[in-house]
C-alpha cells in the first residue's frame, strides 16, 4: 500500500476538486477568516512553518482569488505539498480554524521510524522523511 | 419600647443560649443584594415534613458555611455576618415536592486556588444534614475574581490543536478493548491498528492502571511503539492516554515521568485520584508540556439522580479550574446517560469563555471564564459512524469523538473500524461546510461517502440500526420543544 499524508482535515476523502476548495474557502470567508496558502517538502508532521506562499489573504469577498493563487502555487512547485489554512483572529482563539491539503507530489515518499535502543528495554524514537535526505527542492520527483 | 430597645430584645434572643432556627440566625436573608465576588450556590432540596421551606434553605447555608446547631458564643469574636452564608431566595420547583435554594458566600470563605477547600466548604457536611430529605448541588457561580486564582487546564483546546496541527474538525480516539485481560504486547497491537486506521488518540480505561496480566511499564513500552510506528504510517502526531492513575501520588509520577521519556504527547488520570492530586497533574502536565486527559470515573455515582448530589455542570467547572485539557462531557446519542439540552450545557461550561444562564440548559448562572482556556469535551460510549452528522450537529468542531467498540468491533478489523470514522467525520465536516443541512441529509452523505469507502459501508452496515433510546433520569425544569 503506498504512503499517503493523512494531515489537514480531508486527506481521507477523494483528493478535492477546484469546486470543492471553492466551496471550503468561501465557507472560510463567510466566518471572517484569513486564508493562507503554504508549500513544502518536508512534510514531517511536526515542521509547523511550511513556506508561505506570499502573505495571508485579509478580507477576501470571493474564493477565486484564493484558487488563483493555489493554482500559481501549484505550477510553481508542482512536486510539493500545498495546504489551505484558515485563520480565525477572534478573541479566545487566535488560531487556524480549519486546515487541508490541495496538492500532493506525485510519488509520496512517507517516513519511517528510526529506533535508538537504550537501558531497561527503553527504545527512543524519531520519525525519519525519506524524503529529507536529499536537498530542498530535489526531494520529490514525478 | 423603644425601636433601639425592640434591636436589643432582639440582639439578646439570637445570642441567648440554647437552639434557635437558622432563619433567625442570619443565614435567611431575603433582601440580600448579591456581590459580584459572591460564590453563589443552587441548591435543589426536599425538606423534612413540617419543616418550611426557607428555614431548610438558611440550615443549608448556616451548614455550609459557620453553623453549628446550637449558638456559640464564639461567634461574637468574629465579624461574623460577612462569614455567614446567606439563602436569598427559594423558588418552588412546579409539579414536585422540590425546591430551588439560592445562596450566596463571601469569597473569603474559600481558599485560593483550591477545589478541595472549596467543595469541603459547599458540599463537606450539609448533605448528611437530617432536616432535609434530600440536597443536590445543582450549579455555581463562581467569580473570575476566584477563578484567576487557579491554573486552569495545562493548555487548553487552541494549544492541544497546535500541539497535534490538527484543525476544522473533531479529534477521534477510541478506547482499547477488551479494557482488562489483554497482555502488553496484545494491546498495543490495537492501539497500533486504530491509530494507523485514521484515529488521532487511543485510550487506556479508567481501569486499566497496573494490574497481574498488564504491568504499567510493559503497557507504555509497547504502546509508544504502536504509536510511533502509526505516526510513520500517516505522517500525522498520534496520541495513547496513558492512564497514570496508582495508589500514590510518588507511584503517579513515577508513571508520568516514564510517559514523558517514551515520548507521549498526552497521559490521563481518573477522577477517583482525587481533586488535589488532579490538581497537582495539572501543574506537572503544564511544566511538561503533556495534554492531560481526565476520565470522570465515579461521577455517576454522585450527578445521575435528580434530587441527590452533585450536577455534572458543577464538577465540568471544577475541573476546569482544577486544570484538565479534556473531560469526558456526555454523547446524548450514546449508551450513557445524558440529556440533550443538560449535555449541551456541559459543553459550553467546558468550551466557552463568557457563559450566559440557561434554565432549558440546566443553567442556573452566567459564568464569566476570563481568559482562562477552554477544556477539550470528549464524548465517549456507544457511539458510531452511523451518527456523525448528530454528533457534529450537537457538538461542532471541539471535541474527541471516541468510538471504541464502534472500532474495535469493525467486521473488516480495527483499522478499517478507524478509517470508517475518519471517513465519515471528514464527509460530514465537508459537507456541514459546504452549507447541507447534516441533521437531515447525514445519513444520505454517509451513503454517498461509503460508495468510496469499503470501511465505512461495512461499519454502516453492522450498526446502522444501534441506538440506545432510554429516558434521562436528569432532565431541566425548564423544557424546550426539541430541535431534532
Amino acid at each position: 500500500m503506498s504512503f499517503r499524508l493523512t494531515q489537514g482535515t480531508f486527506s481521507y476523502l477523494p483528493d478535492l476538486t477546484d469546486e470543492e476548495i471553492a466551496k471550503q474557502v468561501q465557507y472560510a470567508l463567510d466566518r471572517g477568516w484569513a486564508i493562507n496558502i503554504e508549500f513544502t517538502d518536508d512534510p514531517h508532521p511536526r515542521n509547523v512553518y511550511w513556506d508561505m506562499w506570499g502573505l495571508p489573504m485579509f478580507d477576501l469577498q470571493d474564493p477565486s482569488a484564493v484558487l488563483y493563487e493555489i493554482q500559481k502555487c501549484r505550477e510553481a512547485y508542482p512536486n510539493h505539498y500545498i495546504r489551505v489554512s484558515a485563520y480565525d483572529r477572534s478573541y479566545g482563539r487566535q488560531t487556524i480554524a480549519l486546515q487541508f491539503i490541495v496538492h500532493r507530489p506525485k510519488h509520496e515518499l512517507g517516513f519511517h521510524v528510526i529506533r535508538q535502543e537504550v537501558r531497561d528495554r527503553q527504545i527512543r524514537y524519531t520519525l525519519h522523511s525519506y524524503a529529507t535526505d536529499r536537498p530542498k527542492g530535489e526531494r520529490y520527483v514525478d | 419600647m423603644t425601636l433601639k430597645e425592640s434591636e436589643k430584645e432582639k440582639a439578646r434572643s439570637r445570642w441567648a443560649s440554647g437552639v434557635i432556627p437558622y432563619k433567625e440566625m442570619g443565614y435567611w436573608v431575603p433582601d440580600y443584594e448579591v456581590k459580584e465576588t459572591d460564590v453563589i450556590a443552587a441548591f435543589r432540596f426536599v425538606p423534612q415534613e413540617g419543616i418550611e421551606p426557607e428555614e431548610a434553605a438558611a440550615a443549608i447555608a448556616g451548614e455550609s458555611s459557620t453553623a453549628t446547631w446550637t449558638v456559640v458564643w464564639t461567634d461574637r469574636l468574629t465579624s461574623y455576618e460577612n462569614y455567614q452564608a446567606k439563602a436569598f431566595r427559594v423558588d418552588p420547583v412546579p409539579g414536585t415536592d422540590q425546591y430551588i435554594a439560592y445562596i450566596a458566600y463571601d469569597i473569603d470563605l474559600f481558599e485560593e486556588g483550591s477545589i478541595a477547600n472549596m467543595a469541603s466548604s459547599i458540599v463537606g457536611n450539609v448533605f448528611g444534614f437530617k432536616a432535609l430529605k434530600s440536597l443536590r448541588l445543582e450549579d455555581l457561580r463562581i467569580p473570575l475574581h476566584y477563578i484567576k486564582t487557579f491554573q486552569g487546564p495545562p493548555h487548553g483546546i487552541v494549544m492541544e490543536r497546535e500541539l497535534l496541527n490538527k484543525y476544522g474538525r473533531p479529534l477521534l480516539g477510541a478506547t482499547v478493548k477488551p479494557k482488562l485481560g489483554l497482555t502488553a504486547r496484545n494491546y498495543g497491537r490495537v492501539v497500533y491498528e486504530a491509530l494507523r486506521g485514521g484515529l488521532d488518540f487511543t485510550k487506556d480505561d479508567e481501569n486499566t492502571n497496573s494490574q497481574p496480566f498488564q504491568r504499567w511499564r510493559d503497557r507504555y513500552l509497547y504502546v509508544m511503539e504502536a504509536v510511533h510506528k502509526a505516526m510513520a504510517e500517516t505522517g500525522e502526531i498520534k496520541g495513547h492516554y496513558l492512564n497514570v492513575t496508582a495508589a500514590t501520588m510518588e507511584d503517579i509520577y513515577e508513571r508520568a515521568e516514564f510517559a514523558k521519556e517514551l515520548g507521549s504527547v498526552i497521559i490521563m488520570i481518573d477522577l477517583t485520584v482525587g481533586f488535589s492530586a488532579i490538581q497537582s497533574m495539572a501543574k506537572w502536565a503544564r511544566k511538561n508540556s503533556m495534554i492531560l486527559h481526565l476520565h470522570r470515573a465515579m461521577h455517576s455515582t454522585f450527578t445521575r439522580q435528580k434530587t441527590h448530589g452533585i450536577n455534572f455542570r458543577v464538577i465540568a467547572k471544577w475541573m476546569r479550574m482544577a486544570g484538565v485539557d479534556h473531560l469526558h462531557a456526555g454523547t446524548v446519542v450514546g449508551k450513557l446517560e445524558g440529556d440533550p439540552n443538560i449535555t449541551r450545557g456541559y459543553y459550553k461550561t467546558l468550551r466557552e469563555h463568557k457563559v450566559e444562564a440557561d434554565p432549558t440548559m440546566g443553567l442556573y448562572f452566567a459564568q464569566d471564564w476570563g481568559s482562562m482556556p477552554g477544556v477539550m469535551p470528549v464524548a465517549s460510549g456507544g457511539i458510531h459512524a452511523g451518527q456523525v452528522h448528530q454528533l457534529l450537529h450537537l457538538f461542532g468542531d471541539d471535541v474527541v469523538l471516541q468510538f471504541g467498540g464502534g472500532t474495535i468491533g469493525h467486521p473488516m478489523g480495527i483499522a478499517a473500524g478507524a478509517t470508517a470514522n475518519r471517513v465519515a467525520v471528514e464527509a460530514m465536516v465537508k459537507a456541514r461546510n459546504e452549507g447541507r443541512d447534516i441533521l437531515n441529509e447525514g445519513p444520505e452523505i454517509l451513503e454517498r461517502a461509503a460508495r468510496f469507502s469499503p470501511a465505512l459501508r461495512a461499519a454502516l452496515d453492522v450498526w446502522k440500526d444501534v441506538t440506545f433510546d432510554f429516558a434521562s433520569t436528569d432532565t431541566p425544569d425548564v423544557t424546550v420543544t426539541p430541535t431534532f
